[in-house]
């Protein structure tokens, strides 16, 4: 599910520019608000409520999303579950952000034996599907945030390295990188205040479209049974509960999957935007 | 040129070498199935673990055990699963044309869509109908695609009793996962055709075609989509483990007899046998689907062989 695609060639009116920011923020800031404040509006999110099973919508005003079939509110495990996509997506992309990035200097920069190695193993992981590689280890090694995080960190930190290395590559014999070398400045200081700032818009962009990707990975895998324990409030975990009551109750696997809709749909439109601003390969 | 395909063939070999010893040594560390095995059945003595560890064959060292399943997996045997003793090969070859025809599926409708779509954005650059396709595509990316799936069943299933809402009784058990595959890649692909179109068309030999007069029809459907046909389909290609991994979890919503269905239920019995078969058959498909899209491109594109 890469998101990162060779997209060329646009030329947008402002018009639909401000739009994908607008919305685009305004999306990801309310869910972000929402995951942030769940836990002082909903502290009895798992308090069950037999007598209040499976109430329909727009019915009940303590209940304005309904219940689930265990009376739980849906509004309030929404809310909550939003903190376990943005956890996965945030220390995912953290993650994979800081190991890929510092690979990819060393790789472009250096170039050499570190270069040959690093491309070898990106081949290689390009090669095994996240899907399959989630599905044995997690089968195995039993589900678990740390180990579905980690997992995504293994997965893509090969992105950002490649994508590193190709910036840092063209940059390393520019101008201004040899005149920094040519009057004595170390390495690691050309790297860090030459080379990674002019990589930091793409590097950005690539994080944005992550996190969005990684939400949608996690609750695929929590749908199936391989991401977080279901007993915690999560989205992917709320659609795999609601599946057996689709016929009867739409509303309890309506509601969680356009939670996750929304916020994913507002970090894309960011990160659209973002690619028009920062990353000048892709605007002409 | 030779060079390149011996290197791309033995790139290819050492993945699907990693994926066997990355799969033989996963079930070592899951521990020790007779535990399992032997759950609930009373009164155990050493000697009755003894006698299943040895039948079993989890008694002797990794590097034998693993000989012994490469070893199996060159002769095409999988083994036997670990509770029925009945054939991984068996379970795999019903299981693996279902999750293909759905796969192939979901990709001709997604392409027979995307293919106009993109070309129409493409070439009416920054126009609504452009923006709409956009930002359609930008939405079809933003949700799971097994909530779409649920979605599908809530609507032509349960509402309007139109299809099937699961399982597999013929064709019209096919339209509902296929639509949910093919309108996500659909998604995915729309951008990449427009990106292509975009390139091609500003090349100069369709600026030939044009100013000789040729029908744009013509000039759009004959000389720029056969030229950007090429990138399509290698990035279609380099996605197949993508679209797998969807397809995998899709079958899941609608029941679908396929690899998915038989890992998933693998997993909650702890059948190891069975959970190795799927990934590993699984991951070597994907490494050859990418390895024949790379030759076929390097032989396409003098460019690509000179890396």
């Amino acid at each position: 599910m890469s998101l990162a695609l060779p997209v060329r060639g646009r030329r947008r009116s402002a018009g639909i520019r401000n739009f994908e920011l607008i919305a685009g923020g305004i999306l990801t800031t309310a869910m972000v608000a929402l995951a942030l404040v769940a836990p002082t509006l909903f502290p009895n999110v798992n308090k069950m409520d037999l007598r209040a099973r499976l109430l329909p919508p727009f019915t009940d005003l303590a209940h304005w999303l309904g219940t689930d079939p265990l009376g739980h509110d849906v509004f309030a495990r929404i809310a909550t579950g939003g903190r376990i996509s943005l956890v996965v997506g945030v220390v995912s992309v953290l993650g994979a952000v800081s190991v890929g990035t510092l690979a990819g200097l060393v790789a472009g920069y250096y170039r050499g034996i570190a270069d040959t190695i690093l491309m070898r193993i990106a081949d290689i992981q390009l090669a095994l599907p996240f899907m399959l590689m989630a599905i044995t280890f997690i089968a195995i090694l039993g589900p678990g945030l740390p180990i579905l995080i980690t997992l995504m960190i293994v997965a893509q930190w090969v992105q950002y390295a490649r994508l590193v290395r190709g910036i840092t590559l063209t940059l390393r014999d520019r101008e201004f990188v040899q005149a920094a070398r040519a009057i004595g400045v170390a390495a690691p200081v050309i790297i860090w205040k030459h080379v990674l700032p002019n990589a930091a818009g793409p590097i950005i962009v690539l994080m944005t479209l992550n996190v969005a990707n990684n939400i949608l990975l996690e609750s695929s895998l929590t749908f199936v049974g391989l991401g977080v324990d279901p007993t915690v409030p999560s989205w992917g975990g709320m659609l795999a509960d609601g599946r057996t009551y689709v016929q009867t109750a739409w509303w309890v696997t309506v509601f969680p999957g356009l939670a996750i809709m929304f916020t994913v749909l507002g970090l894309n439109l960011l990160g659209d935007w973002l690619r028009d601003r920062l990353d000048p390969t892709s605007s002409r | 040129m030779t060079g390149f395909l011996l290197r791309r063939i033995g790139l290819a070999v050492f993945v699907i070498l990693a994926v066997t010893v990355l799969v033989a040594y996963s079930v070592r560390l899951s521990g020790d199935p007779t535990a399992m095995l032997l759950t609930g059945s009373g009164n155990i003595t050493q000697a009755d673990i003894d006698r299943i560890r040895a039948a079993l064959g989890v008694d002797r060292p990794f590097v034998a055990q693993y000989l012994d399943f490469l070893g199996g997996v060159l002769h095409g045997d999988l083994g036997l699963t670990f509770f029925g003793k009945t054939s991984v090969n068996a379970l795999i070859a019903q299981a693996l044309p279902a999750t293909l025809l759905l796969a192939f599926l979901s990709l001709g409708l997604s392409l027979l869509i995307s293919i106009p779509l993109g070309i129409h954005a493409a070439v009416h650059r920054g126009s609504w109908s452009d923006q709409t396709v956009r930002l359609l595509s930008l939405v079809g990316l933003s949700f799971p695609n097994f909530w779409l799936a649920m979605m599908f069943v809530l609507i032509f299933a349960i509402t309007l009793h139109w299809l099937p809402t699961s399982g597999f009784f013929g064709a019209s058990s096919l339209v509902m996962p296929a639509a949910t595959l093919g309108l996500i890649l659909c998604a995915i692909n729309v951008r990449l055709v427009r990106g292509a179109m975009l390139e091609t068309l500003s090349t100069q030999y369709i600026l030939v075609a044009r100013s000789k007069g040729l029908a744009e029809r013509l000039v759009l459907y004959k000389h720029a989509l056969r030229n950007c046909l090429i990138p399509i389909l290698t990035y279609v290609g380099l996605q197949f483990g993508d679209l797998i991994g969807g397809v995998v979890i899709v079958e899941k919503v609608f029941n679908w007899p396929g690899m998915g269905s038989l890992a998933f239920d693998a997993i909650s019995a702890r059948d190891y046998p069975v959970i190795q078969g799927v990934v590993l058959v699984l991951a070597t498909l994907i490494v050859l689907v990418n390895l024949a899209v790379d030759i076929a491109y390097g032989l396409v594109d003098p460019r690509v062989r000179l890396r």
